[in-house]
């Protein structure tokens, strides 16, 4: 049985060490594991997306239509594009942020409405929570990636301590303390 | 013990290993991290080149000096380094040499999806294809040993999902190779055409002995499973096709893509009912199978564009599409966009409000050609925004003169940039050059370059002065602008078109992301000022949308640059209190 989980968010919002984590995480409990990411010109605040894949024996890095178990997502819209890639019932986990892209920004094209609603019309178990806010709390906007791992985190039978030494081995020390409390705010919203 | 490591830093690794001493490499998504990381290794010698062909030739001059050596660059790269390449491959080598390139299939950040593998065949130079991090490690160190045992340099081909995927390896020491003096052989190493003609029949004779050595070498092998499908295939390619066989197909995976084998493929073939090729990009392997006589499956079912996924060669192949969640239709797509506070966009915006014709280049800015600043009309290669112009004024004259700009980046200009300029010098055409000096190589993920003063260690370096560059070409008229003061900007491309001689713009300002760049506080709209004229969002800054009717600034994303206040006729948009405002 392998997982896969899709993170997903707009360049420049830390999807990178969230994968880094994940990635971490999944070798310390043994897996193989596969982590595919994008680089360059995408990461300009256009779409970027990382696959987290992990099992047995774990072949392509890339995740395709309808085998995510999970979205993990930065961004409402970018949670919302990625329906097709989800299995039926499988789970978007997403930051409530709204930001709008280069052509809503220009006028072209509407920001879509109701989205957390549309997606759960659309076969998803949406679990959605405003990480912005708790990234704050916790000191710094930057740290929405660890409040949305921390929710992730729920979904998984895995003591603390397993994320916790994943964080050491991908933090820099000086933001460990910042990111644990981001971490429990995400888990226990 | 196992560890998970990037495709492109598990190379290094492998370099690392091999005793390599000396790298020289121009950064290119997706092959930039083999050679960052690899300078984190205080054995291995790291530096940024100006272009490819200079990195391969330093390459060249190590390995001739009898260390193993290493060159790294994207697919276009290698077109660059072309001139080198075909000719080492008459040479051969002292020490061990190796060149990654790295291909970019469905273009994540590329300016065409270009199959390197031609250039192997081609310049007759053995290529392996690693498919993951463990390969891209161990490939490393066997590209060394063929190089020395057959006196030849040896491609590593990596692609996007390998280099950029990360995945299991397992390390070890590293080796010191035994010493290989130099020593002068003018037969060998002096390309003329009396050596080189006795150079040719070397190659070939050595490509006979590297196709025997594709016969038994284990970077290619067999997994035997049900016969009634038998596949070929190499790289990511493989990952796919082993994710939806797995033992439900047999499959020769290719780890040396040149030569390729002949009695191995004829074999395998011979044993299974049915034969498919699965590659990316062109028909490389299939022609090859088509040229032993072999009836194969591969581009009439799988396409030449764009990369593979587990899911499409199963579609391809007969297999049922996975259910899944239901679109969301009126998506609206999410394209890259130049950053909040990104110096380029000041000078696009000022471009585009002077209908100014701007002939442009490879990199961050490249992103002036998106709306609504919409203002760069060609790009094409790296260096080719100078070039062109002059080729453009040629063509025009006098009124493309007045009207016409290029535009090329600070790392661009060094890379290929400087020739062109020459050109115009040389050939006097009245072109206006506009050097956009964002202090750093902005695209690939700031890579120092021969402008900024460091080099890639973060080391101070040499630092070549544009200005005295330009000047020492012959340029009078050399002048340097702030892009975030939109009536400087205004004002230099006025009067650098109108005058009657060449000039170039330096547009200098570090790159907004550089660590060490200060941002100020987020601007913040006054609603009761913003009558929702959308004046502002005419600069298309990211942080900058409508929300009910007025303009508001995402806290976010805003580095405070001012741009946006310059736009505003009714000062709208304020800096917070304490906070700096141009």
């Amino acid at each position: 049985m392998t997982t896969n989980v899709m993170i997903v968010g707009v360049g420049g919002q830390g999807s990178l060490l969230a994968s880094k984590l994940l990635g971490q995480v999944a070798v310390s409990q043994g897996y193989d594991v596969k982590v595919s990411e994008v680089h360059g010109m995408s990461q300009r605040g256009g779409s970027v997306v990382t696959y987290v894949r992990f099992g047995d024996r774990v072949n392509s890095p890339v995740i395709d239509q309808g085998e995510a178990d999970y979205i993990i997502s930065f961004e409402l819209l970018e949670a919302a594009r990625y329906m097709s890639m989800l299995k039926p019932e499988g789970r978007v986990i997403v930051n409530d942020q709204r930001i709008d892209p280069m052509p809503v920004i220009t006028g072209a094209m509407d920001y879509p409405e109701d989205l957390i609603a549309k997606m759960a019309a659309a076969g998803a178990q949406v679990d959605a929570l405003n990480c912005l806010e708790l990234a704050e709390k916790a000191g710094s906007s930057k740290a929405v990636n660890m409040v949305l791992m921390g929710r992730f985190s729920k979904y998984f039978n895995l003591p603390e301590e397993v994320w916790l030494s994943a964080m050491e081995a991908v933090v820099p020390k000086k933001f460990i303390e910042m990111n644990k409390i981001a971490f429990d705010l995400g888990k226990n919203a | 013990m196992k560890e998970i490591m990037l495709g492109n830093k598990a190379f290094a690794r492998g370099l690392y290993e091999a005793g390599v001493a000396v790298a020289s490499s121009y950064p290119g998504t997706p092959s930039t991290e083999v050679t960052e990381e690899a300078a984190k290794y205080d054995e291995i010698y790291c530096e940024w080149a100006p272009n490819e062909k200079v990195a391969m030739e330093v390459a060249f001059g190590a390995s001739l000096g009898g260390k193993r050596s290493f060159c790294a660059m994207k697919h276009v790269g290698l077109n660059v380094a072309a001139d080198p390449l075909f000719t080492v491959s008459y040479t051969g080598v002292n020490a061990g040499m190796v060149i990654c390139v790295a291909d970019d299939p469905s273009m994540h950040s590329s300016q065409n999806e270009q199959d390197s593998r031609h250039y192997a065949i081609a310049a007759k130079i053995p290529m392996l294809e690693p498919s993951d991090s463990a390969e891209a490690l161990a490939f490393a160190k066997r590209a060394y040993e063929i190089s020395e045992e057959f006196d030849t340099p040896v491609i590593m081909k990596m692609c996007t999902r390998v280099a950029h995927s990360q995945s299991l390896v397992e390390t070890s020491e590293r080796i010191t190779p035994p010493a290989r003096p130099y020593e002068k052989n003018i037969a060998k190493y002096v390309m003329m055409p009396g050596n080189a003609k006795k150079r040719h029949p070397f190659v070939e004779e050595r490509t006979r002995r590297l196709i025997d050595f594709a016969e038994t070498t284990d970077l290619n092998r067999i997994e035997w499973g049900d016969k009634k499908i038998g596949i070929i295939t190499s790289s990511t390619s493989y990952q796919y096709a082993k994710e939806v066989f797995g033992e439900e197909a047999s499959i020769l995976k290719l780890g040396m893509i040149f030569p390729m084998p002949e009695k191995l493929i004829l074999d395998f073939a011979a044993q299974v009912e049915e034969l498919y090729v699965i590659e990316e990009l062109d028909p490389i392997i299939e022609t090859h199978c088509k040229n032993l006589g072999l009836s194969v499956h591969g581009k009439d079912l799988f396409p030449i564009v764009g990369e593979f996924s587990q899911s499409l060669i199963a579609k391809l192949m007969g297999r049922k599409a996975n259910p899944s969640c239901s679109e969301i239709e009126g998506r609206p797509v999410r394209p890259p966009v130049m950053c909040a506070g990104c110096p380029h966009r000041g000078m696009f915006y000022t471009l585009s409000k002077n209908k100014c014709t701007v002939l442009g280049d490879i990199g961050c800015y490249t992103l002036g050609a998106v709306a609504p600043l919409s203002s760069i009309e060609m790009t094409l290669c790296m260096g080719a925004s100078i070039s062109s112009i002059h080729g453009f004024n040629k063509a025009q004259g006098a009124e493309s003169e007045g009207k016409t700009v290029a535009v090329i980046g600070d790392s661009t200009f060094m890379h290929s940039g400087m020739t062109g300029l020459a050109n115009i010098a040389y050939n006097q055409s009245n072109s206006t050059v506009i050097i956009l000096d964002n202090s750093i190589t902005g695209m690939t993920g700031h890579q120092q370059n021969p402008t900024t003063g460091y080099n890639i260690k973060g080391d101070p370096a040499g630092k070549i002065d544009l200005e005295a560059l330009c000047r020492a070409m012959g340029f009078e008229r050399v002048r340097v602008v702030d892009p975030y003061n939109l009536a400087e900007c205004d004002q230099a491309i006025k009067e650098e078109l109108a005058a009657p001689v060449p000039s170039v713009i330096i547009s200098r300002r570090p790159c907004a992301l550089l660590k060490y760049v200060k941002h100020n506080k987020p601007l913040v709209c006054n609603t009761d000022k913003c009558v929702g004229c959308k004046m502002c969002m005419k600069i298309g800054c990211p942080a900058i949308s409508i929300r009910d009717g007025k303009a508001h600034i995402d806290e976010t994303l805003c580095v405070g640059c001012g741009v946006c206040q310059q736009m505003c006729r009714l000062d709208a948009l304020e800096a917070p209190e304490g906070g700096v405002a141009l």
